[in-house]
C-alpha cells in the first residue's frame, strides 16, 4: 500500500483544477488517477470553442482549454497515473485502482472526487418502439465523431435541447449530415442560449420546444422517429404526431453526476443533484473527502468547474495537511424558484476570502430578482431580465458579508418579484 | 447427412443438443439468427418456476417440476448465473387468499412440499419494500432466477466443444422428407445457408416452431405470438426485492412480477397482449405504462428514475395452452416442441432428456466417452476480489484494462467472448457474454471502444461492425467523406 497525501479521482478539467489548487496550496504528494490513456476527459472531444472566457478571457476550445491546465498540472510536476480505473474506496479513504500492472492500493490522506458526469441513456425516458442500431448518446456520437472520426449517421433528429445535443446538431451538419430537428420536451431549452443561435439558428435547424420522441421505428437499423407535442403536463397531444424518417436519433437528455464511488466511500448524496451534499470547502459527508465538477452538481461552463475544483483541491490538501476545517455550519436553502444551492451548508469560519453560491431555478423567470438572506435579511439582491433553469447562477459573498453570518440560522437563495 | 438436425438455438434447441452431444452423433442446430438466444430466450423474466402454476398433469407441469430442479447442477457444469432466491405470490383482499390455496394445493400436486402462506407480517420482514395492500402471500422456496442468454449460449458452447455444429444465418426455407436409394427416410432442409440433410428433425423453431411443422405434417398448429414488456432498473435498486414476487392472477388479468434478475438489476412485467407480427419487437406507451401501474399495485414505490431500459420479448403460445412436446403422429422422425412459453425456461432441461429419449429410441446411438459436462471457466473481473484480480492481471494484462465502467467487464473477456465457441461478431451477442454495455450508461461510455476491439480482432472495418447481425451497423461513413459530392 502506498500513502499518499492528496489522491484525486479523475484527471478531467475538475481534477486537473483540483491537483492544480492542491499543489499551490503546498500539498506534499499528490495524484491524479485517470482511467483514458490521456487527461482533459470530456474536453478532448470538445473541439468547439466557447470555453475560458472567464478564466482566460479568451474563447478556446475544449481541447485548448484543458491543454492549458494540463501545461500547468505538469509544471508543477503533477504525478498522473493513466489507464487506471478506481474500482473501491473505502471511508477511511483507501483506494483502489486497476491498470495493467495490477491493482495498486493506495492510502490517501484526503480523497477529491472528479469523476464528472454520464449521459442519460434512452431507457430512463421510456421511450416505445424499436430496439434498433442508430441511437446514441450526443457525448458517444461526439466522440465517435470527434475522436474517432466516424459518422454514425447521415439524417439526424435529436432529442434533448441540451448543449451537447445543441452543439452535436451543429457538427453533425458540418460533417455532411442533415438534421432535421431537435426536439425538446420542456417548453424552454436546457442549452445555453449562445449555442441556440450559433449550433441551430445559424444553420437552420428547427427548434421544436414542448416536442418529443414518443416512438422509435426500424428493423435493423433505425428507420424513423414520431414526434408528438406534448401538453403542459408533458403528456404527448396524439393528434399532433407525425413521424419523421432519420437513421439516427441523438439524444441530449440529461447528464447524471457518476457517483457510485462517492456511495462506495459512504458520501451522502443530494437527490436534488445527484451530487454530494459539501460545505463551503467542498467536502462531502464524509471527511478527509472532497468533491468537486460535474460530480457534484452538473455545470454548463467549464470556467465555473475550474475555480470549484482549485478551491477543493486546496482545502483538500489543507486537510491533508492536518488543517481540520470547522464541523457544521449554516443551511444553505433553496428557496422560491431554486431547484438547488451547492454548498449544503457554510461555516464562516472555514471561509478564507469569498464564497460562490451556484444554484439552478426551477423554471423560466422574466424580470425577477435573485435574492440571498441571512434569515430574514437580504444581503444580496440582483436584478434579471431572464432566469432559466438551462444556465447555471452564481452569486459571490465577500468576507464582509459572510462574517454577518455569525448569529443567523440559515442562508436562503431564491427568486424573488422584481 | 447428419443423424439429427436441431432447429433454433434457443433455450430448447441448445438443451436438446447438449444433451445429444452425450452420444456418438452427427447433429447440427440451424438457426435463422446470428446467435444463440436472440429472440424469446434473450427477452423474458428470466425466472426459473418453482412450479404451482401449471394444471397437474400437464405437460408444462410435468416438464417444469423435473427441469426445475436440474439447474443447481447445470448451472455448475456450465457457469452461467442462477440463483435460488424463492418466489411469493401476493395477495391483496380476502379473496386472494383462496386462490392462494388453490394455488399451494395444486402446488403440492405438482410434487412440491415446501409451499406455504405467510401474513403480512412475515411478508414485510422479508421483503420491506412490498406494498402495505398486500395482505398474505404464497411462499415458494425452490423459485429461481436464471440469465436465460447466459444459460443458452453455455449449454450451445458445451454443445459445440462436444462435437455439435451450429449454422447461424440459415432460415429454414423448406422442408421435406425423401426416401434414399436404400429405402431408408431422411429429411431435407433447405436454408439460406444451403441445403441440409438429416435423419431426424428436431423442431425447437420457438415462435416458428408451427411452420416448421406445418412443412412436413398434416397435423397443422399455429403459434400466436404473444407479446411481454418489461422495464429494467439499475443494479442500484438490486435491494428492492429478493424474491421473486408475483401477484394473485384474478379478473384484472395475471398481474406482473417485479424480481432480481440473477446479474443484480430489478425487472417488472412482462404484460401480456397478442399481437399479428412474429417479429414486432417493439414495446409501446401503452405497454410500459401498463408495466408500471401493475407493478405500483405489489411495491410501495417504484423508483423509475432507475429504469435502464425496456425491452419486449414474444411468447410461442399455442391455443391448447400446453407443451407439444413428442414425435409427431404423422411423420416419424419429427420431433416436435411447439407452444413451450412459460414455464419453458425453467423446463427447458427436462425438454432437452425428453428428446434426446426419443431420439435415442430412434437411432440407438452409442454414449460418447469422451463427453464434457463442464464448459470452461471465464472469469468475471466484477466478481473477484482485488487478490484474485492482481493474480488474473499478472497471468494477462488484458484483465486490467477496464471496457466496460458499469459492470466493470475487462478487455480480457471481450477477447475471449470475441474468441469463444460459437464465434460471436456482435455487440449485443458480447454483451450477453459478458454484460459490457448492460449497465446503468448503456453502452455510452464503451460502445467505440467495443467497437475497436471487435473491429480489430475479426480484422473487420468499424463500420462492418454490428449491433445485432444484418444491417444494424453503427457507424455510416468516415467523417466528411460524403460532403464532397455535394460540392463538386
Amino acid at each position: 500500500m502506498k500513502a499518499v497525501d492528496v489522491v484525486i479521482i479523475g484527471g478531467g478539467p475538475a481534477g486537473l483544477a483540483a491537483a492544480i489548487g492542491a499543489k499551490n496550496a503546498g500539498a506534499g504528494s499528490i495524484l491524479v488517477i485517470e482511467r483514458d490513456s490521456r487527461l482533459g476527459g470530456i474536453l478532448n472531444q470538445c473541439i468547439h470553442n466557447g470555453f475560458g472566457l472567464h478564466t482566460f478571457n479568451e474563447e478556446l476550445t475544449g481541447s485548448e482549454y484543458s491543454a492549458r491546465y494540463e501545461a500547468m498540472a505538469r509544471d508543477l510536476g503533477v504525478p498522473v497515473l493513466l489507464n487506471s480505473m478506481v474500482v473501491d474506496i473505502t471511508p477511511d479513504r483507501r483506494v483502489f485502482a486497476v491498470n495493467e500492472r495490477g491493482v495498486q492500493e493506495l492510502q490517501a490522506k484526503a480523497v477529491v472526487l472528479a469523476m464528472g458526469c454520464r449521459e442519460r441513456p434512452r431507457g430512463s425516458l421510456n421511450i416505445a418502439g424499436s430496439r434498433t442500431a442508430g441511437i446514441f448518446t450526443a457525448g458517444t456520437a461526439q466522440k465517435f465523431v470527434n475522436i474517432d472520426g466516424w459518422m454514425p449517421g447521415r439524417e439526424v433528429v435529436v432529442l434533448g435541447s441540451g448543449d451537447i445535443g445543441l452543439i452535436m446538431a451543429r457538427r453533425m451538419t458540418l460533417e455532411g449530415a442533415s438534421v432535421k430537428a431537435v426536439a425538446e420536451v420542456m417548453p424552454y431549452s436546457g442549452g445555453l442560449k449562445r449555442n441556440i443561435v450559433q449550433c441551430l439558428d445559424d444553420f437552420g435547424i428547427p427548434l421544436l420546444l414542448s416536442h418529443t420522441v414518443i416512438e422509435i421505428f426500424g428493423k435493423d437499423r433505425l428507420s424513423g422517429v414520431a414526434i408528438a407535442e406534448v401538453d403542459e403536463s408533458r403528456k404527448p397531444i396524439e393528434k399532433t404526431r407525425r413521424l419523421v424518417p432519420c437513421d439516427t436519433l441523438l439524444l441530449s437528455v440529461g447528464l447524471i453526476p457518476e457517483n457510485e464511488l462517492s456511495k462506495m466511500a459512504g458520501v451522502k448524496l443530494s437527490p436534488a443533484t445527484g451530487g454530494p451534499y459539501v460545505n463551503e470547502s467542498f467536502q462531502t459527508s464524509v471527511e478527509g473527502i472532497f468533491a468537486c465538477g460535474n460530480v457534484l452538481h452538473v455545470h454548463d461552463l467549464v470556467d465555473f468547474v475550474s475555480e470549484e475544483s482549485e478551491i477543493a483541491g486546496a482545502n483538500a490538501a489543507g486537510y491533508a495537511m492536518g488543517r481540520g476545517l470547522s464541523g457544521g455550519g449554516i443551511p444553505v436553502i433553496a428557496g422560491n424558484g431554486v431547484r438547488y444551492c451547492v454548498p449544503w451548508h457554510i461555516n464562516p469560519d472555514n471561509v478564507i476570502d469569498k464564497i460562490s453560491l451556484r444554484f439552478r431555478v426551477t423554471g423560466v423567470y422574466r424580470n425577477s430578482r435573485v435574492s440571498v438572506r441571512f434569515d430574514d435579511n437580504q444581503v444580496f439582491g440582483r436584478k434579471s431580465m431572464i432566469l432559466t433553469p438551462g444556465e447555471m447562477e452564481s452569486v459571490t459573498l465577500k468576507k464582509e458579508t459572510i462574517a454577518k453570518l455569525a448569529s443567523a440560522k440559515k442562508i436562503t437563495v431564491s427568486v424573488e418579484e422584481g | 447427412m447428419f443423424d439429427c438436425m436441431i432447429i433454433g438455438a434457443g433455450v430448447v434447441g441448445c438443451s436438446i443438443a447438449r444433451e445429444l452431444s452425450r452420444y456418438n452423433l452427427d447433429l447440427c442446430v440451424l438457426d435463422k439468427e446470428e446467435d444463440a438466444a436472440c429472440v424469446t430466450s434473450k427477452a423474458n423474466s428470466g425466472i426459473v418456476h418453482a412450479g404451482y402454476d401449471a394444471e397437474p398433469g400437464s405437460c408444462k407441469a410435468l416438464f417444469n417440476a423435473r427441469g426445475q430442479r436440474m439447474f443447481e447442477k447445470l448451472s455448475r457444469e456450465l457457469d452461467f448465473p442462477f440463483k435460488r432466491c424463492g418466489s411469493i405470490v401476493l395477495g391483496f383482499k380476502e379473496d386472494d387468499i383462496a386462490v392462494l390455496n388453490s394455488l399451494m394445493e395444486r402446488g403440492t400436486k405438482n410434487g412440491l412440499d415446501d409451499l406455504r402462506i405467510i401474513g403480512k407480517e412475515e411478508l414485510s420482514l422479508i421483503e420491506p419494500n412490498i406494498s402495505e395492500n398486500a395482505v398474505a402471500a404464497l411462499l415458494a422456496p425452490s423459485g429461481g432466477i436464471v440469465s436465460p442468454y447466459e444459460m443458452t449460449i453455455a449449454l450451445a458452447e458445451n454443445a459445440t466443444q462436444n462435437g455439435v455444429k451450429f449454422f447461424f444465418g440459415a432460415k429454414v426455407q423448406s422442408l421435406e422428407k425423401l426416401s434414399g436409394r436404400s429405402g431408408g427416410e431422411f429429411f431435407r432442409a433447405k436454408t439460406s445457408k444451403g441445403c441440409f440433410e438429416s435423419k431426424i428433425v428436431i423442431n425447437a423453431a420457438g415462435l416458428f416452431a408451427d411452420e416448421i411443422n406445418n412443412m412436413l405434417s398434416a397435423i397443422k398448429f399455429k403459434v400466436i405470438p404473444r407479446k411481454g414488456e418489461y422495464c429494467l432498473l439499475d443494479s442500484s435498486e438490486a435491494g428492492l426485492v429478493s424474491h421473486t414476487v408475483f401477484q394473485t392472477p384474478g379478473p384484472m388479468g395475471k398481474g406482473v412480477l417485479a424480481t432480481q434478475t440473477a446479474d443484480g438489476n430489478i425487472l417488472l412485467g412482462p404484460t401480456s397482449k397478442d399481437v399479428l407480427d412474429k417479429e414486432d419487437f417493439s414495446t409501446t406507451s401503452d405497454g410500459l405504462s401498463e408495466v408500471l401501474a401493475k407493478a405500483s399495485r405489489s411495491l410501495k414505490k417504484i423508483p423509475t428514475d432507475k429504469i435502464i431500459t425496456s425491452f419486449a420479448g414474444l411468447r410461442a403460445h399455442v391455443e391448447s395452452d400446453d407443451f407439444i412436446a413428442g414425435e409427431s403422429e404423422d411423420v416419424k422422425g419429427l420431433i416436435n416442441f411447439i407452444g413451450i412459453e412459460s414455464p419453458g425456461l425453467s423446463a427447458a432441461p427436462a425438454l432437452g432428456e425428453k428428446a434426446a429419449q426419443i431420439a435415442c429410441a430412434i437411432l440407438s446411438p452409442p454414449r460418447k466417452h469422451s463427453f464434457n459436462p463442464f464448459r470452461p471457466k471465464t472469469p468475471r473481473f466484477r466478481e473477484l476480489s482485488n487478490q484474485e484480480r492482481q493474480a488474473l492481471i499478472e497471468g494477462d494484462p488484458n484483465y486490467g484494462k477496464i471496457i466496460c465502467r458499469c459492470e466493470k467487464v475487462s478487455k480480457a473477456e471481450i477477447l475471449a467472448a470475441l474468441r469463444s465457441p460459437l464465434k460471436p461478431s456482435s455487440l449485443d451477442a458480447i454483451k450477453r457474454r459478458t454484460r459490457v454495455g448492460m449497465g446503468r450508461c448503456q453502452s455510452g461510455f464503451c460502445m467505440m471502444k467495443l467497437v475497436g476491439i471487435i473491429s480489430e480482432e475479426l480484422g473487420a472495418s468499424p463500420d462492418a461492425v454490428t449491433k445485432f447481425g444484418g444491417a444494424s451497423t453503427l457507424l455510416v461513413c468516415r467523417n466528411k467523406s460524403e460532403l464532397k459530392e455535394e460540392f463538386e
